[in-house]
């Protein structure tokens, strides 16, 4: 797909997901500074991609910069919109620590700073407000959704771990193991770990199939992320087992591979980590600056779930311009 | 003959791969039960040999490197570079082979710009190749556009995820790789000289041993085994992931060649034992994975074994393992 029916379709999305309302008319004209972390997953691209259709739409005139997973370079990049004097910055800050002196010129300079999916370790009347999503209620959505699906079944679930000790991982981790808690019939037979990655998430299935005589006892796989259970889905079918019927599978982050997946039936559930942190963020931007009101500190977005039900073709198409 | 058969049972890189493998038949007793399933062989021994493969590949070009006194930790980077070539050019629709020789021709350019930098420039190997090792996997988020290119391409998928005779196609490969690079180098005088500029490469070039052209070869032939390992890492999981494809695995690589009992200080190498070398890396991670260990301890306990394997291979403990295994080679001495 070329670049320019890239955008094309992301500019079709972007009008779908954004709910323009006649409130945020405000913020046209606007420059707002825009510190993103770089482009080390598609996710991220794609929260890149969104962030640019949104501004587009709205009408602000959007200054981007990359920090190529640096903290020096977005402490520059914040400096640079400072000293330009832009409107609002947007921050998407890649460690949670050190932001204190850089925020503080920002206050001292009367721009208001948005943190988008993450947060920081620094005073909160630093900045105005964090977008963020709630990683243990993702978790939770995903082991809901087996809960209801499996009924009173007995269920053996083995869970693709994320890298160990990370943020997502540990709280991905504790909603599903919430959701879940009460309901005997579902137990969590393996737990290891697959790094977020696809390859991992092939070799660790792959594991735990041969662990389970063969797979027949496993009744579900819980990814941390999609890419890991697109890695156990080819797993589980060179296993000569149906993934989607066989054994369930339901991740998290709703990537556009996983559609594909669900939409050939090998997929059961994912619960979308969205990339339109913007969205929320500009909306409570523009409520700042029509009167003042100061937003929540911590503006949680929808964890929705997704299943063969809504359409994962339809998903697929719409998703894969995004930069995914 | 039969003394000789003997002291190669006895070596300590097999002693440790039986080791490592009987560990896991005790944490896992179903380790070593195979079966035959849609044509091809079935079971965590064949996980092993399967996995294994593309640290194996890495392990056959370093050995050479390494051989030379040199090291290459590019070679992560090349398999991301590689797999990402392979992976846009059937999704842009070229036919599967003109895609594969187009990856193995980046590879094998990389091996030549690091040979280049290290015969030609006289830069420290660790420090040419930690140029591509950075700039590797960036070229490659740039092929990629940052995502992970998916394919659908059968002949593609087949490098990576089929069977030949009911072994993994990844295993075929590092097999028919290391037969053919062991009888390249111990078949002519190459291996040798190779060997002696490890030890001694002034010493090497004033006997009349081509250094600078030997040591673009062995750098060339390592990017061109990074291209393959490449490939078959993406084959396998149908995708190019540029972040993540090769990412650490040039460490594993070079560990393999340390098991596998070839100096870092250069001279004497083996191929075969580096691609045992790999194998008992793997056996160590399929174990861990079969065996229910919570993932936080899979790092303490590979590091665990790999001091231990390291510790078997001393020196001091060679000397008593010879000496009371196998008396012939000790009074040979």
């Amino acid at each position: 797909m070329n670049i320019i029916t890239k955008l094309a379709v992301a500019a079709s999305l972007a009008t779908a997901l954004t709910s323009v309302s006649l409130a945020q008319e405000n913020l046209n004209g606007l420059v707002v500074g825009f510190s993103q972390i770089g482009s080390e997953s598609g996710w991220r691209a794609a929260e890149t991609s969104v962030t640019k259709q949104q501004a587009e739409e709205l009408g602000i005139d959007l200054k981007f910069a990359d920090a190529q997973q640096k903290q020096e370079n977005q402490i520059k990049a914040i400096r640079g919109f400072i000293a330009q004097g832009v409107d609002a910055i947007l921050l998407a800050p890649v460690v949670a620590t050190g932001w204190e002196n850089v925020l503080t010129e920002a206050k001292e300079a009367e721009i208001p700073v948005i943190l988008l999916d993450r947060g920081v370790d620094a005073p909160e009347d630093l900045y105005l407000s964090t977008v963020a999503s709630d990683q243990v209620l993702e978790g939770r959505v995903a082991g809901e959704w087996l809960v209801a699906e499996v009924g009173e079944e007995e269920c053996k679930v083995v869970e693709l771990q994320g890298t160990v000790g990370s943020t997502p991982a540990i709280n991905r981790k504790q909603g599903f193991e919430e959701a879940i808690a009460g309901h005997d019939n579902i137990t969590i037979a393996r737990s290891q770990t697959g790094d977020f990655t696809r390859a991992k998430g092939k070799e660790v299935m792959e594991g735990f199939i041969k662990a389970e005589n063969g797979g027949a006892e496993i009744c579900a796989v819980y990814a941390h992320n999609d890419d890991m259970a697109v890695g156990a889905i080819q797993a589980i079918k060179d296993a000569g087992l149906k993934p989607g019927t066989d054994i369930k599978v339901v991740s998290i982050d709703a990537v556009p591979d996983i559609f594909a997946a669900m939409a050939a039936g090998e997929a059961n559930a994912t619960v979308e980590l969205t990339p339109d942190m913007a969205g929320p963020a500009f909306q409570a931007l523009s409520a700042y600056l029509a009167d003042g009101t100061e937003p929540e500190k911590f503006i949680i977005t929808e964890s929705k779930l997704y299943t063969p039900a809504d359409d994962p073709q339809g998903e697929y198409d719409r998703r894969k311009g995004l930069g995914y | 003959m039969k003394r000789l058969h003997l002291e190669r049972l006895a070596n300590p890189q097999l002693l440790a791969l039986a080791g490592v493998l009987l560990i896991n038949w005790l944490l896992f007793p179903n380790f070593f039960r195979i079966t035959w399933q849609d044509g091809r062989l079935f079971g965590s021994l064949i996980d092993v040999i399967n996995r294994g493969a593309p640290v194996a590949i890495l392990a056959i070009g370093m050995t050479g490197v390494i051989a030379t006194k040199g090291v290459d930790l590019s070679v992560g980077a090349i398999m991301a570079v590689c797999g990402a070539v392979a992976a846009t050019m059937v999704v842009a629709g070229y036919p599967t082979p003109v895609a594969v020789i187009a990856a193995l021709a980046v590879g094998l350019a990389c091996g030549l710009w690091n040979g280049f930098l290290v015969a030609v420039l006289d830069i420290q190997p660790i420090i040419a190749t930690l140029v591509l090792m950075v700039a590797g996997r960036g070229i490659a988020q740039l092929i990629t556009e940052g995502s992970i290119v998916t394919f659908n391409d059968p002949a593609l998928i087949f490098i990576g995820t089929g069977s030949f005779l009911g072994l993994p196609m990844a295993a075929v490969i590092a097999l028919v790789l290391m037969v053919l690079v062991t009888f390249l180098v111990r078949r002519t005088a190459i291996g040798l000289f190779i060997q002696a500029i490890g030890v001694n490469r002034a010493a090497a070039s004033l006997s009349g041993i081509r250094s600078r052209m030997l040591l673009m070869l062995v750098y060339a032939l390592s990017g061109f085994c990074a291209a393959i390992a490449g490939i078959v890492v993406a084959a396998d999981i149908r995708g190019a992931d540029a972040n993540n494809s090769g990412l650490w695995l040039e460490l594993d690589a070079i560990l393999a060649v340390v098991i596998g009992g070839t100096s870092l200080l250069g001279g004497r190498f083996s191929i075969p034992m580096a691609v045992v070398g790999a194998l008992i890396i793997q056996a160590m991670n399929t174990g861990i994975l079969v065996s229910g260990f919570r993932p936080e301890f899979n790092l303490i306990v590979k590091a665990g074994m790999i001091i231990l394997i390291l510790l078997i291979q001393s020196p001091l403990a060679g000397r008593l393992f010879t000496g009371r295994l196998v008396p012939a080679k000790a009074a040979r001495k």
